[in-house]
């Protein structure tokens, strides 16, 4: 074995880099529950790149052919309903992990330098999950897939000038069609997941140089020992591989129980309508995209200006778009000194604590008739309205209460997780 | 806080629960590798068929498709049989002794349940080609002045007479495939199903 | 600090337990019970007989439902196929497209999947909404499906029955049945019957339902053990740390 190792050391770094990433990697000792999610996003990718590779192997990408290919993946093909359901599963947590590994970033201030990199591809990741995901939902061609890329893909026609011309180009014809259906497989199956492969082995190697931030937001780097390694810090391997893997077994067991005991989560995970096949005919009475998208749909839904130049549905398709872009200056508009909210005032605490709530309460509304009173008092697109202030108002006066923020100062050593 | 490691314990705990992970893994791959087998939709497309031979007179053929390939049923007239006999030595396996070529009951002179009835795969076992039946006698079959009937495959020139049976010094080796079939009554048979496994 | 943003988000979990859209028809409750095989193979007869000469159920293999239901092969291919007599071959109907759109004016949807896009309460309901109308092309008309161009094909086990409305606030509102002529099964007998064949649709849209529930009880145990073995090793591993 031994031997074989050296062989295979002369030709490739195999044994470097296990020791460089893995054996004598140190990260922070003080990980806490909000750490298990980026090793949980790549098991997701994984995942899903397993599933999908065995359901393309049923799947027709043919209007005429898709709905009946996915029923035959769910009956005919041996397991292929558990295929299914792990593939639908995992595209919805995917998205609660990645979620709440961003949320861990604010959190504890990961996005900070020298880390800003790491948050930059990160969210081009987010951005590529959120069109890997829409795209692979037009595949089985229900009537919810058919409707909600119609919709968003008007959405880009809202575009000045271009608009038109830039949606028929995506759709490859003047609606969603064939030609629609079978260029977003070929964006599903394989331009995205190489992209999102690539981005994510560059958002580890960035990781890597740079080190691990740690729930009290301070460098471990700055203490070391007489060998020089962090004295806050132990080896990836075994701590966290060990810790990981825990990790993994109560994650699996939670999909598990979703996929064997209640895969369509009551319309969340998968949607009624969706069982009907596209007909071009009849709208749904409620075209709402997966929960996941639901904020910024919510964003998008809750400029009813019509007075603004351009008109209310280019507004609103801007400020979907600002939504997103505004994560990529976050390490900017923090302008606090310390990164852990441990040791932030109650400024930050509060605002991110409305922020969390105030996404969560888009999201619902974003599964909402915008007309309606679902929460209390006002109706559900004036609370869609309050909720894009205070989105924005997270973000864009971040500047101002982060600067006056009375922040604690921060330990020399870690605390605990 | 610094207690001793206990390396047994450690080496133990790992070895258990890296054990029953990969059962877990093992088990979680189980239905990656069932989904590539046949579906129930493959499985009713080679799905038995049923013959009706009722109009099927002597010294005629008739053929069907099953799995995607070609079934040949032929009705022998008597004198058809009666050459079998002779023209043992062209034929490289003329008591069919190759095993994967007919089921047990085919194994026998006529290379069928019922003498007169021969069910067999139309596909040439060198390269696959389909042969071209050859009923005349002599000459008028241009394969050969003493030719009894058979078939001959245009794609090397093997040539079967017609029980099957491969004659010598052809490229194909072997005689032509009986597949699996029984009799639903005189006058239909079901191709896919031996007579053990039919009702 | 981090606790109160943890129990907030939590609070808001009971506001989206009333996700998923929904009608705003308030439906019967049925009680589907996909382990009474006889309530599936008697929803099956009732399907087979009734439903199948207009509406396909066009993922469903013959052989399939025969094997998931304890249907034998002869009493599947002497009491349950029709159309063909390969049990292999799909559900499918027999009426054309074009002929069902010029006698019904619409296409019969396929309803492989219906108890997964309305729900088997809506089913239910539906199948026990229907009453007389003579202002209709078929002379039915139905309470959850205004309109519908489907005749009431179990009137015969029903009996037939007129809808009483009065008018609130502008508004016909639905007060009663009244009914004409009794059905050859009491309500109850009715009633059960339609349950039965809601059981079998809500088979019908998913068999594998039949087996994920128990599969699932035992990867649940395996990943029990698998939790309680990793954090073992774990802990025995932090020992270090900690």
């Amino acid at each position: 074995m031994a031997k074989l190792m050296d062989w295979i050391d002369d030709r490739f770094p195999a044994t470097k880099v296990w020791q460089e990433h893995m054996a004598q990697y140190y990260a922070p000792k003080n990980f806490n529950f909000w750490y298990y999610f980026g090793s949980l996003a790549l098991l997701v990718l994984v995942l899903q790149i397993a599933t999908g590779i065995v359901l393309t192997m049923h799947y027709k990408p043919d209007v005429s052919l898709a709905f009946a290919s996915v029923e035959y993946t769910m009956r005919d093909v041996p397991a292929g309903w558990f295929m299914r359901y792990l593939h639908s599963t995992g595209a919805s947590m995917f998205f609660v992990v990645v979620y709440l590994h961003m949320f861990r970033a604010m959190l504890y201030g990961s996005y900070k330098g020298p880390r800003e990199l790491i948050w930059l591809l990160g969210m081009v990741i987010y951005i590529a999950l959120m069109a890997e995901a829409f795209f692979g939902y037009l595949l089985p061609w229900g009537n919810m897939s058919y409707w909600g890329a119609q919709v968003i893909i008007s959405l880009f026609g809202a575009i000045p000038w271009i608009g038109e011309g830039l949606a028929e180009w995506i759709r490859g014809d003047f609606v969603v069609s064939d030609a629609t259906l079978n260029r977003f497989f070929a964006f599903h199956v394989i331009l995205l997941p190489l992209l999102l492969a690539l981005l994510v082995y560059l958002h580890i190697v960035a990781l890597h140089k740079v080190g691990s931030n740690n729930p009290d937001g301070i460098e471990i780097k700055k203490q070391k020992d007489a060998e020089g390694k962090p004295l806050d810090g132990v080896p990836f391997h075994p701590y966290y591989t060990v810790k990981d893997f825990f990790g993994v077994s109560v994650f699996m067991a939670l999909l598990l129980a979703i996929v064997f005991f209640a895969p369509e989560l009551d319309g969340w995970f998968l949607e009624k309508d969706n069982f009907e096949p596209a007909d071009i005919l009849q709208t749904p009475p409620e075209i709402v995209p997966l929960w996941y998208l639901t904020p910024y749909y919510s964003i998008l839904r809750a400029v009813t200006f019509e007075w603004l130049p351009g008109g209310a549905k280019l507004w609103g398709v801007l400020a979907m778009g600002f939504a997103i872009v505004l994560f990529f200056f976050l390490p900017w508009l923090d302008r606090s000194k310390v990164r852990s909210i441990r040791y932030r005032g109650w400024m930050y605490k509060t605002m991110l604590t409305l922020f969390a709530v105030n996404f969560v309460m888009l999201g619902y509304l974003g599964t909402k008739n915008p007309g309606y009173v679902d929460l209390i008092w006002f109706k559900n697109v004036v609370w869609a309205q309050i909720g894009l202030v205070i989105y924005f108002a997270f973000f864009l006066l971040m500047p101002i209460y982060t600067k006056l923020d009375r922040t604690k100062p921060e330990p020399d050593r870690v605390t605990g997780p | 806080m610094a207690e001793e490691t206990d390396n047994e314990r450690r080496r133990m705990l790992t070895t258990v629960t890296t054990g029953v992970g990969l059962v877990g893994a093992g088990a979680l791959a189980v239905p990656f590798v069932a989904s590539m087998t046949p579906s129930a939709r493959a499985k009713a497309a080679g799905a038995p068929v049923e013959v009706d031979i009722s109009r099927l007179s002597e010294g005629q053929m008739l053929a069907v498709e099953w799995r995607g390939k070609p079934v040949w049923i032929i009705r022998r007239t008597p004198e058809m049989l009666e050459d079998l006999a002779q023209i043992r030595e062209k034929l490289s396996d003329p008591d069919s002794e190759v095993e994967t070529q007919q089921p047990a009951y085919a194994k026998n002179k006529y290379r069928s349940i019922k003498p007169e009835v021969l069910v067999v795969l139309g596909v040439c076992t060198h390269l696959g080609c389909a042969p071209t039946k050859k009923f005349e006698q002599g000459k008028a079959s241009g394969v050969s002045d003493d030719w009894v009937g058979g078939f001959f495959c245009p794609c090397h020139g093997s040539s079967f007479d017609l029980a099957g049976r491969v004659y010598r010094n052809v490229p194909a080796p072997t005689n032509l495939e009986v597949p699996p079939y029984s009799f639903l009554s005189d006058d239909r048979v079901l191709i896919g199903v031996g007579p053990e496994d039919t009702a | 600090m981090r606790r109160l943003l943890v129990a907030l988000c939590f609070a808001l979990v009971p506001v989206l337990a009333t996700a998923g859209g929904g009608s705003n028809e308030a439906l019967d409750e049925v009680h589907i019970d996909l382990s009474d095989k006889a309530s599936l193979q008697r929803g099956a007869r009732t399907f087979v007989n009734y439903c199948l000469s207009c509406h396909s159920a066009g993922y469903m293999r013959y052989e399939r439902m025969a094997a998931d239901l304890d249907i034998s092969d002869q009493l599947l291919r002497e009491n349950l196929m029709f159309a063909t007599s390969k049990p292999g071959e799909l559900m499918t109907v027999t009426m054309s497209d074009e002929g069902a759109k010029d006698w019904f004016g619409v296409v019969p949807p396929d309803l492989s999947l219906t108890a997964r896009s309305h729900g088997s309460d809506w089913i239910y309901t539906y199948m026990r909404s229907f009453y007389r109308d003579d202002s209709t092309v078929t002379g039915w008309n139905n309470l959850l499906f205004p309109n519908v161009a489907m005749p009431h094909v179990l009137y015969r086990w029903q009996g037939t029955r007129d809808a009483r409305f009065e008018e609130q606030d502008g508004v016909q509102e639905f007060v009663g049945f009244e009914d004409r002529a009794l059905g050859e099964l009491s309500p109850d007998e009715y009633d059960a019957a339609v349950r039965d064949l809601t059981n079998f649709m809500v088979y019908l849209a998913e068999p594998a339902k039949l087996v994920r529930y128990k599969i699932g009880f035992w990867v649940m145990v395996f990943m029990g053990i698998l939790i309680l073995l990793s954090y073992a090793l774990k802990r025995e591993y932090w020992r270090d740390i900690h």
